[in-house]
């Protein structure tokens, strides 16, 4: 048993050096042949309907243009997000992408990056570090906006509301970009009437048992809600069930704002239980290969590329529903 | 009144009540129930159905702990089921009727015992010790999880499913009767026959239990297979509530959720003694203090501290050694007390209590 055991390990060990060997000798001279870089990733996690279309997205991408990728799910921790890169730049990758987890905490490992001559590019969400040269460019929906849009329809829908109009807000993940910038768009928007009232905030941690749960004790505390803000499809989806279950119509007695507009998302929008969806979109592969060639030819990224967004109303989500890729 | 305070269920029972409590001062019909589309509908109703998965958890895990063990990959095996039983059922072509539903139901908690069995071999025929022997599944399962699920959010529409975590049976929450007719049970098998003294001389001393004539082997086996049973049907109870089988976030940290509820409901990690009462009321300590967040509305960003704090005194006033002080201080002043009276003729010098004070 020892012996087979101790051949087994030797065995991992052999196959580690050679992995090693196999993945080094990135050098910064000179453009590489496009089939020849390699690109790490390390993703957020597959928290939800979301996240799991923009990584499918990235993963089909990279194999039509025919570059390596290899690609890490950090399961929404940091320090396995860390882990990831500090791999990747021990590999030396060509390009380290990645979404944050949260905002801060980045600068150490950015630096080890900026040091091994590794270009820097975040995906999705931005980090807080007052240093920009330590990436070359943040790909990404603007979220403040996003919350804007989502405050504004309110606005408009409850303009004729006489009375003081209360809301509930379900938050994503506490200290995450979207959680956020959202939180502050949608606040900055609705200040405009003093009516829109958010009489609860809490974290539903971007999943739809979280959604669930913490609309079910919130109902309770504000029956009288008028609108539910989720922060994005999967609370959203979680919050109805509660509502249907507080006997309350979703989208009539309670209506409801989320953002991301995934598939189950848009499906409840079809059905009229979401009122408006603030897209924010997860097909951001094709971009990503762009600025990974540009980096790779010397060119110049600007530090700031917005992904193309839309909102949706139940008509329109009904109308583009059967044309959605996610 | 001594002998009340002393109980080791004392500071829970006063705990549960002290933040149900809190949530009758912030939400006065906090404990209104009403009937709703035929089912019971009100917070604690809520607290029930929401605490169901964690009591099945820590059901199986007090029976492991007794055993001088603990099971770390119970979160894992709960998302395995969830996937293994949604997928099974999205992948059918009639997903809303019950024979799907049962054989989806059938395959998921097979394969949880299964799992049980796997570490059942890892702990009692190879020695391995329980908290590296489950870590091997604990971090792996959320790998098979996503395996099943292709790491996509599975979304199932199966009314009969919908049921084990959603529903509704006789008015009551399915979830909370399931767990309570499986409680119910436990508690019957292991303290009406000699299973629960068997298990419990197992986890104060295997060697000495072998050799008089306890099959230590079967029963460690026997306990981790029913701790990954319970947790594969609370599995199919997270996925059920939602309709939706998450590899990712299903039964996160539910492990240590489970573990803490044993604890506060003073069974011992050394092993030994157990309380099945004690997991229940510590199960629920734990549900009600997530449902008080969101009542009071404490900011999410201090969330953690809050409870923290809350199972920080808990532990604390729960504690031998902090009661001892407690009563050693409380003694020490009551004597000071009666020496000022006596005046001038102190009972105890107070040379002798500076010492005490010191050794203590």
């Amino acid at each position: 048993m020892k012996k087979i055991l101790g051949m087994a390990a030797a065995g991992a060990l052999l196959f580690a050096l050679a992995g090693c060997t196999a993945s080094g000798g990135a050098s910064a001279d000179g453009p590489k042949d496009t089939k020849d870089l390699v690109v790490g990733f390390a993703q957020v996690g597959a928290e939800s309907g979301w996240r799991t279309a923009n990584t499918k997205d990235i993963q089909s991408s990279f194999k039509e243009a025919g570059i390596t990728l290899k690609f890490s799910d950090a399961q929404q921790k940091q320090e396995n997000q860390i882990k990831a890169i500090r791999s990747y730049i021990q590999q030396k990758v060509d390009v380290i992408a990645f979404s944050p987890v949260v905002e801060s905490g980045w600068d150490t490992v950015l630096k080890e990056a900026k040091n091994a001559g590794i270009p820097v590019v975040l995906t999705d969400r931005a980090v807080d570090s007052k240093d920009t040269s330590l990436y070359e460019t943040f790909l990404g929906s603007d979220f403040v906006t996003e919350g804007k849009k989502a405050g504004e329809w309110a606005l408009n829908e409850f303009k004729d509301a006489s009375g003081t109009v209360p809301i509930i807000q379900l938050e994503g993940t506490t200290g995450s970009a979207p959680a956020i910038d959202r939180t502050k768009g949608f606040a900055d928007a609705i200040a405009a009437n003093p009516n829109l009232k958010i009489v609860a905030s809490q974290t539903g941690d971007f999943t739809r048992s979280g959604g669930k749960q913490v609309m079910e004790a919130l109902l309770k505390a504000h029956p009288d809600v008028k609108l539910l803000w989720a922060q994005n499809d999967d609370m959203g989806l979680g919050a109805i069930e509660a509502i249907e279950a507080a006997g309350k119509v979703p989208g009539k007695d309670i209506k409801i704002i989320t953002a991301d507009a995934t598939h189950d998302g848009m499906q409840a929008a079809a059905d009229g239980k979401i009122n408006f969806i603030v897209e924010c979109n997860p097909l951001m592969g094709k971009q990503l290969i762009e600025i990974v060639k540009k980096i790779n030819k010397g060119e110049d990224v600007p530090k700031r590329i917005v992904t193309d967004e839309t909102t949706f109303t139940s008509a329109q989500a009904k109308e583009a529903l059967p044309s959605r890729k996610y | 009144m001594r002998n009340i305070v002393r109980h080791r269920l004392f500071w829970p029972v006063v705990t549960l009540a002290a933040l149900l409590a809190l949530n009758v001062i912030v939400e006065h019909d906090f404990f209104a129930i009403r009937l709703q589309d035929g089912h019971l509908f009100g917070s604690v109703i809520d607290i029930l159905r929401n605490g169901a998965p964690t009591l099945l958890v820590a059901l199986g895990m007090t029976l492991v702990i007794a055993t001088r063990g603990i099971d770390l990959s119970v979160g894992a095996i709960v998302a395995i089921c969830g996937a293994l039983a949604c997928s099974m059922i999205a992948a059918s072509p009639t997903p809303g009727s019950v024979g799907t539903v049962l054989i989806a139901v059938g395959a998921a908690l097979v394969l949880a015992i299964v799992l049980g069995l796997w570490n059942g071999l890892l702990v009692s025929v190879l020695g391995i010790q329980p908290i590296i022997a489950t870590l091997i599944l604990m971090t792996a399962g959320r790998g098979l999880a996503m395996l099943i699920t292709e790491g996509q959010i599975i979304t199932v529409s199966s009314a009969p499913y919908k049921v084990i975590g959603g529903g509704y049976w006789l008015t009551m929450p399915a979830s909370i009767l399931i767990a309570g007719v499986m409680f119910a049970l436990t508690a019957l098998l292991t303290r009406k026959t000699a299973l629960g003294i068997l298990i419990e001389s197992v986890g104060i001393n295997p060697e000495a239990s072998r050799l008089a004539g306890v099959r230590s082997r079967s029963i460690l086996w026997t306990v981790y297979i029913f701790s990954a049973f319970c947790a594969g049907v609370a599995g199919l109870m997270i996925s059920s509530n939602v309709t939706a089988a998450d590899a990712n976030n299903a039964g996160l940290w539910i492990e240590l959720d489970a573990i803490l509820a044993v604890v506060l409901g003073g069974t011992s990690l050394a092993g030994g003694r157990y309380s099945l009462i004690g997991t229940l009321i510590g199960a629920f300590v734990i549900q009600t203090l997530t449902t008080t967040v969101y009542t009071v509305g404490i900011a999410p960003e201090i969330t953690l501290v809050f409870k923290a704090l809350v199972v920080i005194a808990v532990c604390l006033l729960q504690s031998p050694a902090m009661q001892a002080r407690v009563r050693n201080a409380r003694r020490r002043r009551a004597l000071q007390k009666q020496g000022t009276d006596a005046a001038g003729a102190p009972a105890v010098s107070p040379a002798s209590l500076t010492n005490e004070g010191a050794a203590s």
